[in-house]
């Protein structure tokens, strides 16, 4: 039986010098990654999620703390070492990191050069990985000639081309639009399911690790503010962030309007049910949708939604009820920070 | 024209072609680890290192600012040393080999800079070692780059083999001084001159065109 956990942060922090500043960019970070699961790092620009990413893999030596991979702490080996283990973390890029000058085949075949494999076996792993990914066709293609998902495609065969137990994701989606993500995402998902692979994904996209991750841990400020599973963290946010990511516009804090905004949380409720009618119907109160963010998944409902009701107790006592019957999740504006 | 001075200017142009193209591949030879060397030891290159940085930086600069001429009279003995003469063609390679080198490997810095940081990184994280990671992604990645560099030097070592003309050099420079300057000949002077603008053409448009055959981010 394998461990469970895979990778394993202890006491991680990541400290940036310049001249008349110190920048503590990720500060006393422990975190468990479970083998097989896909873990979502998420929060706003300058959170320290990038940085965090690169001490899994020692891109950036964490200033203090451990960072253990299958139980070896990465900062006591020796540099050969830390080679060998980093093939078996891949990594993609927001901007993909392509060999500009090499084309889709010898980008994937070139970690496979680097770890000493012969050619005709690289070119054989390498087309298979193309099959994999979707690109059978563009194997003589350069990257100038591949749009932004095709070659986050490559990036990925290209990651996986040693069959690394890990794949790192940095911002992977952020260049890309929102169909291609979905189907990046999808492709990830496979990876994980069907290869096995651990992924770890770097996000400020809440979406996008709806859509995705087990677990996510919310950061702020260098901080792990918040860690769960992403059903728990995005029906019921405990941090300011994580509110912040769920409803960017901040809507739901909003003053004067809070009191009677309620925030409602899908969580695979059949999509056909007419809950807003009903909540109308049953309370007798008119109610005004404010936002909505929903998906209809196999006919089940995820997504939230923000309405606005009436300011009268009795009124909202209703809807209250309503929900709760119902089973579906709320939270109450003004009543829970 | 007389048929002996066609001869001497074919002479002249083998000459120069022979000091330019030889000590180029020198100057590459010494300047290409020079510039990788500086590059790599840069505070956000991939092997840090102050001291040599500094230090090779230095004698790159040192180098660099003394005038060319200079440079040829200051290492005669060396040149003595190295081909056992201080007149003639291959003569003059020597100096210009140590002058060139120097910016070569500045040149060669210029195009690794370019190089984009997060394929080096992408590299780094698929356990490539440094010498994997120069050898691999730099000098490959920085190749179109490294070319356009190659033709500007060819230029301007040009420039330095017609100026040792004036000190004993072979090639089209001693040609345009002894005939046309020291004898007043302004029209050997200006076909000679004419002669060395065609070459730096020929470079010039031969090494961009093979840069668009080659570079792989048009298209």
């Amino acid at each position: 039986m394998e461990k469970e956990h895979i990778i394993r942060l202890e006491h991680v922090s990541k400290q940036f010098s310049s001249r008349n500043t110190d920048i503590l960019a990720v500060s006393n970070i422990n975190l468990e990654i479970k083998r097989g699961e896909v873990f979502g790092i998420i929060g706003f620009s300058g959170a320290g999620k990038s940085t965090l990413v690169r001490c899994i893999n020692l891109l950036e030596r964490p200033s203090d703390g451990a960072v253990y991979f299958d139980d070896t702490n990465l900062m006591d080996v020796s540099e050969r070492t830390l080679r060998d283990t980093r093939l078996k973390m891949g990594m993609i890029f927001q901007q993909f990191n392509l060999l500009a000058q090499k084309n889709v085949l010898d980008n994937i075949c070139f970690p496979l050069k680097i770890a000493g494999m012969k050619k005709e076996k690289r070119i054989k792993r390498a087309r298979q990985l193309l099959e994999l990914v979707d690109l059978t066709d563009k194997e003589r293609a350069y990257p100038a000639q591949l749009s932004g998902g095709q070659k986050q495609r490559v990036a990925i065969a290209r990651a996986l081309a040693t069959n690394p137990e890990v794949l790192l994701c940095d911002e992977a989606t952020s260049a890309l639009d929102p169909i291609t993500t979905k189907s990046i995402l999808e492709l990830l998902k496979k990876i994980n399911q069907e290869y096995g692979v651990t992924i770890v994904i770097i996000t400020h996209e809440m979406q996008v690790a709806e859509q995705i991750c087990d677990r996510i841990a919310v950061m702020s400020r260098g901080e792990i503010v918040e860690m769960g599973a992403v059903k728990d963290v995005f029906l019921n946010p405990q941090s300011e962030t994580a509110r912040k990511l769920i409803l960017p516009d901040n809507q739901f804090d909003a003053e004067g309007a809070a009191k009677r905004v309620i925030r409602i949380a899908f969580d695979g409720q059949s999509s056909s049910d007419p809950i807003i009618s009903q909540l109308t119907l049953h309370s007798g109160e008119l109610i005004n949708i404010l936002g909505a963010n929903t998906e209809n998944i196999g006919g089940k409902a995820y997504g939230q939604m923000l309405i606005q009701c009436p300011e009268s107790a009795e009124a909202l006592e209703k809807i209250r009820q309503y929900l709760t019957e119902q089973g579906i999740h709320f939270e109450e504006g003004g009543t829970t920070s | 024209m007389t048929e002996q001075f066609i001869g001497l200017l074919g002479q002249g142009i083998w000459e120069t072609l022979y000091m330019v193209l030889v000590s180029s591949l020198f100057s590459y030879v010494i300047g290409i680890p020079l510039g990788v060397l500086v590059f790599v030891t840069d505070k956000n290159g991939i092997c840090r290192n102050r001291v040599l940085n500094l230090l090779i930086g230095g004698v790159i600069n040192f180098i660099r600012s003394i005038p060319f001429l200079i440079l040829l009279v200051l290492i005669l003995p060396f040149t003595r040393l190295i081909v056992g003469t201080t007149i003639g063609s291959t003569a003059t390679i020597v100096p210009l080999v140590v002058a060139a080198a120097p910016y070569v490997a500045r040149m060669v810095e210029s195009s690794l800079k370019e190089v984009d940081s997060g394929v080096v990184e992408a590299a780094q994280a698929m356990g490539a070692s440094r010498m994997q990671i120069i050898l691999n992604v730099m000098l490959p990645e920085a190749k179109p780059s490294l070319l356009v560099g190659a033709t500007i030097s060819l230029a301007t070592i040009l420039g330095y083999s017609a100026m040792a003309g004036f000190v004993g050099g072979g090639g089209l420079g001693a040609i345009a001084t002894n005939y046309g300057y020291y004898r007043y000949n302004t029209e050997v002077m200006l076909i000679t001159v004419l002669l060395l603008v065609v070459i730096v053409q020929i470079f010039q448009e031969g090494g961009l065109r093979l840069v668009r055959r080659i570079d792989k981010r048009i298209k």
